[in-house]
């Protein structure tokens, strides 16, 4: 189960990192095509993770992610195993 | 030309603060917090490019390439240089740059807290090499031509105006962006100031640069960026360019001496050369833009240069910096900027502060208000440490 405060936080935080427009993110969207995502983005991926999330991953981590979901997955999971 | 300066960020309000001699210095809190002994700067706005660029393009860019981004738009727009020609010409581009010390200095803070190099972020290493301007303009202008930083201390821009002008002159280019650019932050000056190279009237800001005045006690940091669009002239007359001004010679050489106190025998081999190689005689040159940063020691060297050159002829001999500050890697190119200014409405800025020669500056021409004189040829010169001196000769069109 991932909060709803929690997919909103994700949402909010990758609009305004990568300048999109909030309404174009949605569950099933591809995340990389839909924020326009290259390798060096990756890098800024994981500095908004620890900056929002407070942990820290690495850019490899994101290679199972397709979806906003999966997204939303992998930062629940990762949270719920800091605890 | 465009620039972004501690005295204007457009050309009239330039004109405008070099006609009034109006400084534009300030004492920066933050200096006299950090431990510094001068809290003299240039003082300009952060550029705010949120709605002008991407966020890949910002997030690339140093503070620098931000102000040489500025400036290089507006030199664009001023030369008629739109996208259809960048896409159809190979147009270079060739910045004096030599420190990105903001960049480098808090990427570092950020690896020694979380001990993490992907937490720097993707954008530092394109904001901490020297050449942060020429690879962003390179990729925002998508420039096709040569692609080259010039790092030669404070004589940065004005060898990359020299460089550019012998690429055109043998043809292997037709146009070329070129300029200058400068940090403004406290981070890329604190050893500079630890040398007791800057002055210390921190109490009196506007009257701290004061260059060739026997009271001078030291130089002043400044920055920004200043770019001109330097063209062959078929080229620029073909495509109905504006034409301001020609790069008649430029003049270069190496004291080979002490890495920070100039000497007499470099400047003026430099300066010798520039006349030697142009069809320009010492009585026409009516203007000297000097170096003079407000150093004891290296005012007092390059008046003694001027005035071995020059002998009877004495041209009015100036130092913008009274006004800006010293502004380090882009002051070559902003300064043959003010030159071409003084030139285009009749008038020779005044050296403000100038209140008192010492024995070199008695020898020159020197003056402390504004002079109404239509001249059209100028002599610009930059020094650097190690010793690098580059001299520009200018003719306006």
């Amino acid at each position: 189960m991932i909060e709803p405060e929690l997919i909103e936080k994700i949402n909010r935080v990758l609009a305004e990192e990568f300048e999109v427009d909030p309404a174009i993110i949605k569950p099933d969207a591809m995340l990389m095509d839909t924020l326009d995502l290259d390798s060096l983005d990756l890098v800024d991926m994981v500095v908004l993770i620890e900056h929002n999330f407070g942990f820290t991953v690495k850019a490899k981590d994101f290679a199972e992610i397709k979806t906003f979901m999966d997204f939303y997955q992998f930062i629940n999971s990762r949270m719920d195993g800091s605890k | 030309m465009g620039i972004y300066s501690c005295i204007g960020q457009d050309l009239d309000t330039v004109r405008d603060s070099l006609m009034k001699g109006k400084s534009g210095i300030i004492a920066d809190p933050l200096r006299e917090e950090l431990g510094f002994r001068s809290f003299l700067t240039g003082s300009l706005p952060e550029p705010n490019l949120n709605n002008v660029l991407d966020r890949r393009k910002r997030l690339c860019m140093s503070q620098e390439a931000a102000y040489a981004y500025l400036a290089t738009s507006w030199a664009m727009e001023q030369a008629k240089i739109d996208s259809d020609f960048l896409a159809k010409n190979e147009v270079g581009i060739l910045y004096g740059n030599d420190s990105s010390a903001l960049a480098v200095i808090e990427g570092v803070d950020i690896l020694r807290e979380k001990k993490n190099t992907t937490l720097i972020g993707s954008g530092s290493v394109f904001q901490s090499m020297n050449s942060s301007v020429t690879m962003n303009l390179s990729v925002i202008f998508k420039l096709k031509g040569i692609n080259l930083t010039i790092a030669g201390a404070c004589a940065s821009g004005s060898h990359a105006i020299g460089m550019g002008f012998m690429m055109i002159q043998s043809g292997l280019q037709d146009c070329i962006v070129c300029g200058g650019a400068q940090e403004v932050n406290p981070y890329a000056v604190g050893s500079f100031d630890g040398l007791s190279a800057f002055s210390m009237r921190n109490s009196s800001p506007t009257e701290a640069s004061r260059p060739f005045d026997a009271d001078r006690d030291g130089l002043v940091p400044s920055g920004g960026a200043a770019t001109l669009i330097l063209e062959s002239y078929e080229s620029a007359v073909r495509r109905g360019a504006p034409i301001f001004a020609e790069i008649k010679s430029y003049g270069f050489s190496s004291n080979g001496d002490h890495i920070s106190v100039p000497n007499v025998d470099g400047p003026k081999r430099s300066i010798l050369m520039a006349i030697n190689n142009s069809d320009v005689t010492l009585d026409q040159i009516r203007y000297v833009n000097a170096h003079a940063t407000s150093t004891p020691v290296g005012d007092f060297n390059e008046a003694m240069a001027i005035s071995e050159v020059f002998g009877d002829h004495r041209p009015f001999v100036g130092s913008t910096k009274s006004m800006t500050g010293h502004e380090m890697w882009m002051a070559g190119a902003s300064e043959v900027i003010y030159s071409i200014i003084m030139m285009q409405n009749s008038f020779i800025a005044p050296t403000i502060n100038f209140e008192k020669p010492d024995e070199a500056s008695a020898k020159l021409n020197i003056n402390n208000k504004c002079e109404r004189l239509p001249f059209d040829i100028c002599l610009s010169n930059s020094f650097g440490f190690g010793g690098t001196n580059s001299t520009l000769i200018i003719k306006k069109l």
